[in-house]
């Protein structure tokens, strides 16, 4: 059973009394909220999540407008798990992004079980190719528009890096976050794509998301072994450029760019360096979609290429140390 | 409500035949299978759920991995749950790691004061290796210095970058009033150190003596200026910290940590000879009462009757206020969570909260204090926020520059 399969009011009475349950990657989320709107949007951007039965969820969420004379004034949400409220209240409009933003925070905070790193992650031909970036570099824009063009997508925001399988990276595919211009952009070079709920005067910007695509969502228990990591940068009306970069100064942004790099200790460097290991490190600067995304699939592909000649011992050993 | 829930009555029943728990037994779900981890062994899926619930907002899951390490129960925990238990392991370890790393520094940092510093609380199970250490999570390291060396110290620490960001009127209230300096954190790391002259307030009614902390305190291996508490006195702390000095955001946790402290040195008979002698000459008795009581009625911990009533006869409050005492703790120790919440939890934390600040200081000086608390400093707070909107971005640049 997926989420689309209740009806809005069912799923409207579910989440305003005990709650639904749905699967989002390696996870459980159990969101219950009084926020009669909320169903609406779970049901557009998690449509073909699967719903769960199994009474045990990771995260307890709960989305609510909080009591007090502002309800009326300025009608507002609150985030909780539990009872834990990481963020202060937000506009009532954004709720939804609140949602998304209060999963990442239980995510990056709880799940140690992975290295997590602020990355997008999309797949092609089974390697992944992995964008770790600050915020304005354009990684969800090329993300999202990779993930329109075929790609599947892992992650667009928070990569979980496997610290049993050597540079595999675990699928937990959820709405790709777009910011200001480039939900426009989005919406012309992939109209055919949902995207939900806008959000104006966040601290990001604009917000809206797109929602992850059905392929991407029924193969979420498909790990991907790490092949490309590549440092996007948006640079406006500058042609497609991929020049290769050192390891060792791709492995320190990487490890700047993680949740847990810390917590983990050598467990972390340890994964992290199987990533470097798997991957070919490359800078790249962009400005239109079109064209940089073949780009992209030329690389990813003459990989594989490669990759296939290596497990055939007709190239250079792949080098696990 | 706790005699039966612990006579695992919820728990072999109700629970084991994934029918819906009371009321009762969810609300002890956390503190029934602390005291006895091998029910963890039959527990279902939708207990679990509520458990790990439970155990995260009283930051005890570190705990609850540790006692399923030591059981050896890891294979019969549900597989959706290990990740939980694993990832607060991880937590735990590289707590503990942090907290090695600042006391070695603090250490030395507070060397040059020729005087011994004391480590309190969580730092000093760690440096003292001791059961209630693995798996705890911290949010400060507490140390006490000699009353006279404090501002010494407290100037050895700022040149390490330790500084307080307490308000002129907070500020002041600590130094006269408290027994530690306003919270000091480290400007780069953020990590937060209270420095302590005393356990308790100088205004609190209790008058446990310094110079006997000192003087019974023990040295700590590789450490040549480092002591920690004689383990009566570590106990008399923690039950001090528990119940009368503070708000009730860390009881469950903190009942835990007694517990453990308890079964660990209660295995040494003359411990319990010596412990209510040591609370009655540190004025502690109360405190160690209420400890005494609740470990055992919540946690099953082993106290032996005779210490129990020592304890109560020195340090059990008359008649009708025992009972009502009871009543009040009883909800306030169960973990933050809502499934712990009756509608009277509430009402019983507001007045352990009002009486926290009745021990703590005379009506004299509470009222004015509670005053600024209450209609100053929200004002002052609103103002330094405006004040910080307003200031030119590249103004706070440097000032953030010259700080980092």
């Amino acid at each position: 059973m997926i989420v689309v399969d209740y009806s809005e009011q069912a799923l409207q009475g579910l989440i305003s009394g005990p709650g639904v349950s749905f699967g989002v990657g390696p996870f459980t989320v159990k969101l219950q909220s009084t926020l009669g709107h909320l169903a609406d949007d779970i049901r557009l951007m998690y449509a073909s999540y699967p719903v769960s039965t199994q009474p045990f969820a990771d995260f307890h969420v709960r989305l609510d407008r909080p009591f007090g004379l502002r309800r009326w004034l300025r009608p507002q949400v609150n985030f909780t798990q539990d009872t834990r409220t990481p963020f202060k209240p937000l506009p009532l409009e954004q709720s939804f992004a609140m949602l998304e933003w209060g999963l990442n925070w239980c995510i990056s905070s709880q799940c140690h079980q992975y290295l997590i790193v602020h990355a997008a992650v999309v797949e092609r031909g089974g390697l992944a190719l992995i964008m770790p970036a600050p915020p304005g570099s354009g990684k969800s824009t090329l993300c999202a528009g990779l993930v329109a063009r075929g790609w599947r997508l892992l992650t667009d925001e928070l990569a979980l890096v496997s610290l049993e399988q050597p540079g595999q990276v675990i699928a937990l595919p959820r709405p790709v976050s777009l910011k200001n211009e480039s939900i426009d952009v989005i919406r012309a070079f992939a109209p055919e794509q949902i995207i939900g709920p806008v959000a104006r005067d966040t601290a990001k910007g604009t917000v809206a998301h797109m929602a992850a695509p059905l392929d991407s969502v029924s193969r979420a228990a498909e790990s991907a072994l790490s092949s490309l990591l590549i440092f996007p940068k948006y640079i406006p009306a500058s042609s497609t450029k991929i020049l290769p970069r050192q390891k060792a100064a791709s492995f320190m942004e990487l490890a700047e760019q993680s949740f847990n790099f810390n917590v983990l200790g050598e467990l972390g460097f340890h994964a992290l360096k199987q990533v470097l290991d798997s991957c070919d490190c490359y800078d790249l600067s962009y400005s239109e979609l079109d064209d940089v995304i073949p780009a992209l699939e030329q690389l990813i592909d003459a990989r594989a290429e490669s990759s296939k000649l290596d497990s055939l011992g007709l190239r250079r050993a792949v080098s696990g140390e | 409500m706790n005699k039966q829930a612990l006579d695992g009555q919820a728990l072999d029943g109700q629970v084991m035949d994934d029918q819906v728990m009371s009321v009762q037994a969810m609300a002890m779900l956390l503190f029934s299978l602390l005291a006895r981890p091998q029910q963890m062994a039959s527990l279902d899926l939708r207990s679990w759920d509520l458990f790990i619930r439970q155990a995260r907002n009283a930051d005890l899951l570190g705990r609850v991995y540790e006692l399923v390490a030591e059981h050896q129960l890891f294979d019969e925990v549900p597989l959706p749950v290990r990740p939980h238990l694993l990832s607060a392991r991880r937590v735990a370890r590289r707590h503990s790691a942090m907290v090695r790393f600042e006391l070695g520094n603090l250490l030395g940092t507070l060397a040059k004061l020729d005087s011994p510093v004391v480590v309190l609380k969580g730092a000093a199970y760690v440096l003292a290796g001791l059961p209630a250490a693995p798996g705890r999570v911290f949010s400060d390291i507490d140390l006490m210095v000699a009353k006279d060396r404090l501002n010494e110290a407290e100037t050895l620490l700022k040149v390490q970058a330790w500084v307080s960001s307490a308000d002129g009127y907070d500020d002041k209230y600590y130094r006269q009033w408290m027994h530690e300096l306003p919270p000091l954190q480290h400007l780069k790391r953020h990590t937060l150190l209270d420095l302590h002259h005393a356990i308790l307030p100088q205004t609190a009614r209790l008058k446990p003596s310094s110079a006997q902390l000192f003087a019974s305190a023990l040295p700590v291996d590789g450490y040549p200026n480092a002591y920690v508490l004689c383990p009566e006195d570590m106990v008399l702390h923690s039950a001090t910290h528990l119940f009368q000095d503070d708000e009730f955001k860390h009881g469950a946790r903190d009942l835990v940590d007694l517990d453990t402290l308890l079964r660990h040195f209660g295995r040494d008979e003359q411990f319990w000879s010596r412990l209510v002698p040591r609370a009655a000459v540190m004025d502690l008795a109360r405190p160690l009462y209420y400890a005494l009581r609740f470990c055992r009625r919540m946690l099953e911990t082993p106290v032996p009757d005779f210490v129990m009533a020592q304890a109560a006869q020195e340090g059990r409050p008359v008649w009708p206020l025992a009972g009502a005492m009871d009543k009040l703790f009883e909800r306030a120790l169960l973990p933050d969570h809502p499934s712990c919440i009756d509608r009277f939890s509430g009402v019983a934390k507001w007045l352990l909260y009002i009486r926290s600040h009745y021990l703590r200081m005379p009506f004299h000086l509470l009222l004015p204090h509670l005053f600024h608390k209450a209609f100053i400093s929200p004002i002052n707070a609103r103002r330094e926020e405006r004040k910080a909107e307003n200031r030119p971005t590249i103004e706070r640049l440097i000032a953030e520059k010259a700080r980092g």
